[in-house]
């Protein structure tokens, strides 16, 4: 039995962050800053339309693509919100969370050898998900350049074999975001090279400082980007996995047919919610904002005066403060703390090697929490004074 | 609504500083502001939301609905009136209401019979009170945006990406 592992599932993720995983989910009483999803319940309006939908006897497959309702409704929200056009039969299509769809997308669109760009820190799905799909990520060091990648720095890693870019903007762990001008840039060289755009943007409604630029509303990127969205992080409705995708038809085409065969559908009870938060979700969710916001402010103030320093994150519920000034490195630092102080956080070298340095604190969690949290912090980075 | 007024508005203790970290304005204008509300009457008093039903030395208390007809009077309307029944220390909201009846009053007292008391002695026997009717509160399940039950628990995983 020794060998039936894979070897290249064999190699993938770094054990050491798992261990750390282990460890604060086997202890009790934590204040926890390590946790990637809202702290708010799925708003009672949409928990309570997919409680409906069972009353009412859905539970069937649907088609593979998708609810027409749902497919139509994204395609309306996208209209009114960003002035993109997708068609609903064609152009978009339903899945298990962005997650899955950043499988299908890689394994839909590389042959081996593919290079796939992804700036880092980034989400930790992305390079493992490439690599199994056959393709050689290539990461890009985006710590010097405020964890921002610029045409610039995107040239210097292109190549014949550049398949495509994962953008994730807000991102995964630092908080930034893109404002339009700077996207435009990024577009124009992706055009000029034809490399495609995955762009996630999974947190796009959490967005503080500017507007929201949707990646394919930029000119002429529609046909060379892949949109990826979803209800998770805006609508507080992370355990329901539904996500979507829109792009080219072929390419959605593509994945279809990868998806009917490995999923099938998504869950037709979270379908109908999802549809549900289209409709009535709005206000539930600028209200979730405007509390996101205030807690970013605040916890933004209170990690540089403890020394930590960190930017005003512009987006998500992030914030990847600079532990350097404790001589300690992300990993010794995240586990004394949750040891001595019991607080998790998660270490910057989850989201990629340059990640050290830094870790990802998390202000989804109540005014209180945060409060107790820092005043650990400040008695944790005392004694080591 | 300003956002300070907003954050009061769910944490009335919520301090100075505080508000001026979340706001990333300087404490002394968020203290000169709190002041100038205070003094305008936008802000009116801080208080608690308690769950008196948890209360275990409790004296009990009653509440009540009532719904009050009254007949407006020439050039006063219903403000003269309003004011004579929300006067009673024993009323703690009254609101003016359209539809069948006018005045909406609640009242609180240690029993029914205080309750209704109340409203035969005085409530009714007002002059322009053209009649009530009395619903006493049984159980509360929601007040002001507040649920009042136990808070559940974290149902989130401590750590995830």
């Amino acid at each position: 039995m020794k060998n039936i592992v894979a070897k290249k599932v064999q190699e993938m993720q770094p054990s050491g962050i798992r261990a750390f995983f282990d460890l604060v989910l086997g202890m009790k009483e934590v204040i926890s800053l390590g946790v990637g999803e809202p702290d708010f319940v799925t708003p009672w309006q949409i928990r309570e339309a997919g409680i409906y939908s069972l009353e009412q006897g859905f539970t069937s497959y649907t088609s593979n693509k998708g609810l027409y309702k749902l497919r139509l409704g994204i395609s309306r929200y996208l209209k009114n919100k960003f002035g993109l056009e997708y068609c609903p039969d064609e152009e978009i299509l339903i899945t298990v969370g962005v997650s899955e769809g950043l499988d299908l997308a890689l394994r839909a669109i590389i042959n081996p050898g593919d290079k796939v760009l992804i700036p880092v820190p980034s989400y930790v799905s992305y390079g493992p998900v490439a690599e199994l799909a056959g393709g050689i990520p290539v990461y890009i060091d985006t710590t010097k350049n405020g964890f921002k990648i610029t045409p610039e720095l995107l040239k210097k890693h292109i190549d014949k074999k550049t398949k495509a870019l994962i953008l994730n903007y807000p991102t995964n762990p630092t908080g930034v975001s893109y404002r339009r001008k700077e996207l435009e840039e990024i577009n124009r060289l992706l055009l000029r090279h034809g490399i495609l755009c995955i762009s996630d943007e999974v947190y796009g409604d959490l967005t503080y400082d500017f507007n929201h630029t949707a990646f394919p509303s930029l000119a002429g990127a529609k046909r060379n980007t892949l949109y990826f969205n979803g209800f998770s992080k805006a609508y507080a409705m992370t355990g329901w996995r539904v996500g979507f995708v829109c792009g080219p038809k072929e390419i959605i085409a593509a994945m279809t047919k990868i998806h009917q065969y490995t999923i099938m559908c998504v869950s037709i009870t979270s379908q109908m919610a999802a549809a549900e938060a289209l409709v009535s979700g709005k206000r539930s969710v600028e209200e979730m904002k405007r509390e996101y916001d205030r807690r970013r402010r605040l916890m933004t103030v209170e990690l540089n005066a403890l020394g930590l320093k960190c930017s005003l994150p512009q987006g998500a519920f992030y914030i990847f403060p600079s532990i350097k000034s404790t001589g300690l490195s992300s990993m010794d630092f995240s586990r004394k703390l949750l040891e001595e102080k019991k607080v998790a956080v998660v270490p910057g070298t989850a989201f990629g090697v340059c990640g050290e340095g830094y870790i990802r604190i998390s202000y989804a969690s109540s005014l209180d929490n945060l409060k107790e949290a820092l005043s650990r912090m400040k008695e944790f980075l005392d004694k080591r004074r | 609504m300003d956002e300070i007024l907003e954050i009061l508005e769910k944490d009335g203790r919520a301090s100075v500083e505080d508000i001026a970290k979340m706001t990333h304005k300087k404490p002394e204008v968020i203290k000169k502001a709190i002041k100038q509300y205070e003094k305008e009457g936008a802000i009116l008093k801080y208080k608690a939301v308690i769950n008196k039903d948890l209360i275990k030395d409790n004296e009990s208390e009653v509440r009540a609905l009532i719904e009050v007809n009254i007949v407006p009077q020439k050039d006063l309307g219903f403000e003269k009136i309003a004011e004579r029944i929300y006067s009673f220390p024993e009323v703690s909201s009254c609101y003016l209401i359209s539809g069948t009846y006018d005045l909406l009053v609640v009242v609180e007292g240690k029993n029914l019979h205080t309750v209704s008391n109340f409203v035969a002695e005085k409530l009714s026997c007002l002059e322009n009170v053209r009649g009530t009717a009395t619903h006493f509160l049984l159980k509360k399940y929601k007040e002001d945006g507040v649920i009042l039950k136990h808070k559940s628990e974290n149902k989130r995983i401590a750590i995830s990406y």
